[in-house]
């Protein structure tokens, strides 16, 4: 689980995440929207130790990982937004020193790899080098490598970010399962519709603070909307531009 | 028209985001300050060491001027080469690689205007340092030999043509090569061709023997000397052309055939560049998108690997071992190994005809200085290997940073195994050195033990000191690891690993003074004593120590503190 209180982070003189406080309970997937800049990726950089919280805390299954960073990173798996990883890796080496690097090695190592790169369809590939797979290839490989060591905290900036929709569908049943068992998610998403059909709860983020929270009957109410779907609800909240300035956009007609 | 409009805008925005960069970017002032500080010293250098040298070779009546001209033939002749090979890596990056052509291909812009600002992009990057350097060479030339004003409009005017030959040649056959090979096997192919290159072109250079023209016994015959003199070296390469019609214009002999040549070859090598560009681009292009798909070799070699550094525990093993995979597996990386290992030939080779036995009395005087010399030639070697090697190494982890900070990796564990990871090779290379040479230098086994202890000491805080540099000025976005040490930090780590060496060499030589002094002729020889060579290893031991020390010390903070 997750716990985050507080949080503030600067850049220089700019305040990218301002006191945010959140929380993410065993079997739990919460998901963490915004307007691009609002502060999410920031958050879980802040979150999985990349980054270092200028105020608040942050504790993952109890571990505070600004005092315990070592416990904390090695419950959690990690997806950024953008899938870097070595290029002269081959598939299967990535996985192995993602494993390493967490302690792990052996049969166990080996068996969790296999069943891996099999339920990603990476199999035939697992002995090319990382730099000759496609995006989405890579973004299969990254999700593989935050789950080898089984772990029970996951943190996912942008997961649909070039997958299928097989994948997808995949990657949403591995959640819910994953959260089913009793891990936590926090994800990062612009997929309102994956959002609306996997959260429990869901945090907006505008301006590095929490402008909204709650289960999707929660925020229709704070959105002050009876119905309508997540996208309504999210544009009601963090705002979105009039018919007529996106009609003058593509016309380039002032009077339109 | 419209095709000169789309060429003059591709070419000005090109201008303006590399002057943007140039003035916004990281380390601005230190940039301006390096680029002042050297080009402030080495032009002017080269200006008066080779009008001095011009001078005293006019001096001598017939030899002198055909020296001069044979000298800028192959002058020339060695920048033609570098240029077409700089070209060549350079096209492949702006005509294929660059993060901007998939916005400039799908814009209707007409092809020639494309090839056109890509050639001069190309062109621009390789030759700007080669078209600096010949300033003060032709300057030299041109005073040496009273010019006058338009002299500067003639060389402007045989020099630009061979500037372009190369770009549009090297283009050309960037071209070709990646219609057969993907763009990034053939930019590891390229890389390899680069490094055999360079490692030739030494090798070439060891193999004239130019001590042999030091030693007069060796000319045979004058006229023969002379004949090979007044023959063009390569009369078929533009850099022959170029020289010729400089050194006609100078002895005011100008031949107007020879620019018309030249330009007409700078033309006619475009206009084969501009052809292949409209009738391959499209497919070549194509083809660079896709993967390089690459099945692994060596696998039971890693797995071995793998087993033998398993006493290291999980961690530090899988970091070792993903380090020389991604190493092994970048030829623009290992392919540097060839010309280190040129080098390193070239260096021990060199050392062993040193002539130190051509007087059997001051032989014993000689050998003993030089082997302090080569203390200081292996450190220097050693820090200049450090630095291309070790400074980049955490800077190459870029991108991917995210993957090691994220995971429970205490940061000593990493710089644990950077360290190893450099010293270790760094090591075998120092000692190889310094056994070879003290070999061949034939000293005893006391002064063997010195420079070993001496060039393991300096292998250790060089590494250490690189990696602390390293961390402190880090550049995670640069794709080619050769130009990480290239910065300030770079910079501040090489005079840091001089500093020190210039300490331990000049204390050596203190601290053995006696010993030295023993091998003149007029004094009885003798070993050094061992309060000798208990200051002079204690000193060493303590000072590479410490600094070592306080540089890893450093490494270590920063790199708990490193945001990814």
């Amino acid at each position: 689980m997750i716990r985050v209180e507080g949080l503030v982070k600067k850049y220089g003189e700019f305040v990218a995440v301002d006191g945010v406080d959140l929380a993410v309970g065993s079997g739990e997937i919460v998901g963490l929207l915004g307007p691009n800049g609002a502060g999410k990726t920031t958050t879980l950089r802040v979150i999985v130790g990349i980054l270092e919280a200028d105020d608040g805390r942050v504790e993952v299954d109890g571990h505070d990982v600004s005092s315990q960073p070592l416990d904390a990173k090695r419950r959690l798996g990690f997806v950024p937004d953008r899938p870097f990883v070595y290029e002269k890796l081959t598939g299967e080496e990535l996985l192995r020193f993602s494993a390493g690097l967490r302690g792990r090695v052996g049969p166990e190592v080996d068996r969790r790899i296999d069943e891996l790169l099999e339920l990603w369809d990476l199999g035939p590939w697992r002995d090319e080098l990382v730099e000759s797979y496609s995006h989405g290839m890579r973004q299969k490989l990254i999700l593989s490598s935050a789950l080898v060591h089984g772990p029970s905290t996951l943190v996912i900036d942008e997961p649909m970010v070039g997958l299928d929709p097989a994948a997808a569908r995949l990657l949403k049943r591995l959640l819910r399962q994953f959260a089913d068992q009793g891990g936590a998610a926090l994800i990062s998403t612009h997929t309102l519709e994956f959002a609306e059909a996997l959260c429990d709860r869901l945090e907006v983020i505008r301006s590095g603070t929490i402008l909204a929270s709650g289960t999707m009957e929660e925020l229709r109410r704070q959105a002050a909307t009876e119905s309508g779907d997540l996208e309504e609800v999210f544009l009601r909240l963090v705002g979105g531009i009039e018919e007529r300035r996106i009609a003058r956009a593509l016309t380039g007609d002032p009077r339109a | 028209m419209r095709t000169w409009r789309e060429f003059t805008w591709l070419v000005r925005v090109k201008a303006l985001s590399g002057l943007a960069r140039g003035a916004h970017g990281a380390g601005r002032a230190g940039r301006i300050a390096l680029v002042l500080g050297v080009g402030g010293l080495t032009l002017p250098g080269i200006y008066l060491l080779l009008l001095r040298f011009l001078r005293s070779l006019q001096s001598t009546a017939e030899v002198g001027p055909l020296l001069a001209a044979k000298l800028l033939g192959l002058g020339l002749m060695l920048l033609l080469s570098i240029l077409l090979l700089s070209n060549l890596i350079a096209a492949l990056s702006s005509f294929f690689l660059a993060r901007d052509l998939p916005t400039i291909l799908a814009a209707p812009v007409d092809w020639l205007a494309v090839y056109g600002a890509r050639l001069v992009e190309t062109g621009v990057s390789s030759s700007w340092m080669v078209a600096l350097v010949l300033v003060p060479v032709l300057a030299a030339y041109g005073r040496v030999y009273g010019a006058g004003p338009a002299y500067v409009g003639y060389a402007v005017l045989v020099i630009v043509p061979l500037l372009v030959i190369p770009a549009a040649a090297g283009s050309a056959v960037t071209l070709l090569l990646v219609r057969v090979f993907p763009a990034r096997r053939t930019r590891d192919l390229l890389g390899v061709i680069a490094a055999a290159g360079v490692a030739l072109l030494v090798l070439g250079l060891r193999m004239l023997r130019p001590e042999r023209l030091v030693n007069p016994e060796g000319f045979r015959n004058l006229m023969d000397f002379l004949a090979i003199l007044r023959g063009p070296s390569s009369p078929w390469l533009p850099s022959q052309w170029t020289a010729d019609a400089l050194m006609g214009f100078l002895r005011g002999r100008a031949d107007p055939f020879l620019p018309v040549l030249l330009w007409g070859t700078a033309g006619g090598v475009t206009a084969l560049g501009a052809v292949l560009h409209q009738q391959h681009y499209s497919t070549c292009y194509t083809r660079a998108q896709e993967g390089a798909t690459r099945r692994v070799r060596w696998g039971r070699l890693w797995n071995g690997l793998g087993r033998l550094l398993a006493p290291l525990g999980p961690q530090r093993r899988e970091l070792v071992l993903k380090d020389a995979r991604v190493f092994f597996r970048d030829a623009t990386q290992w392919s540097q190994l060839i010309i280190l290992g040129v080098l390193v030939v070239v260096y021990v080779y060199n050392m062993r005809v040193l002539p130190l036995r051509s007087s059997e009395s001051v032989g014993r005087y000689l050998s003993s200085l030089v082997t302090f010399l080569n203390v200081a030639l292996t450190g220097f070697v050693l820090a200049a290997i450090a630095a291309r090697f070790v400074f980049p190494a955490l800077s190459l982890e870029g991108r991917t940073l995210w993957l090691l900070r994220s995971s429970p990796l205490p940061a000593s564990s990493l710089l644990w195994s950077k360290f190893w990871s450099g010293m270790v090779p760094l090591l075998v290379l120092a000692l190889a050195l310094t056994l070879l040479t003290t070999a061949g230098l034939g000293v005893g086994p006391e002064v063997t033990l010195l420079s070993v202890v001496t060039v393991t000491g300096l292998t250790t805080t060089f590494t250490a000191q690189a990696l602390a540099w390293g961390i402190a000025y880090p550049k995670f976005e640069s794709e080619n690891a050769a130009q990480i040490p290239t910065s300030i930090g770079g910079l501040l780590f090489m005079l840091g690993a001089l500093l020190t060496l210039g300490i331990v060499v000049a204390f050596q030589l203190w601290a053995m003074r006696g010993w030295v002094r023993s091998g003149l002729p007029w004094r009885q020889a003798r070993p050094p004593s061992a309060e000798e060579m208990g200051v002079a290893i204690g000193f060493t031991v303590a000072l590479c120590a410490v600094s070592g020390a306080l540089a890893y010390r450093d490494a270590r903070r920063r790199l708990e503190r490193l945001e990814a």
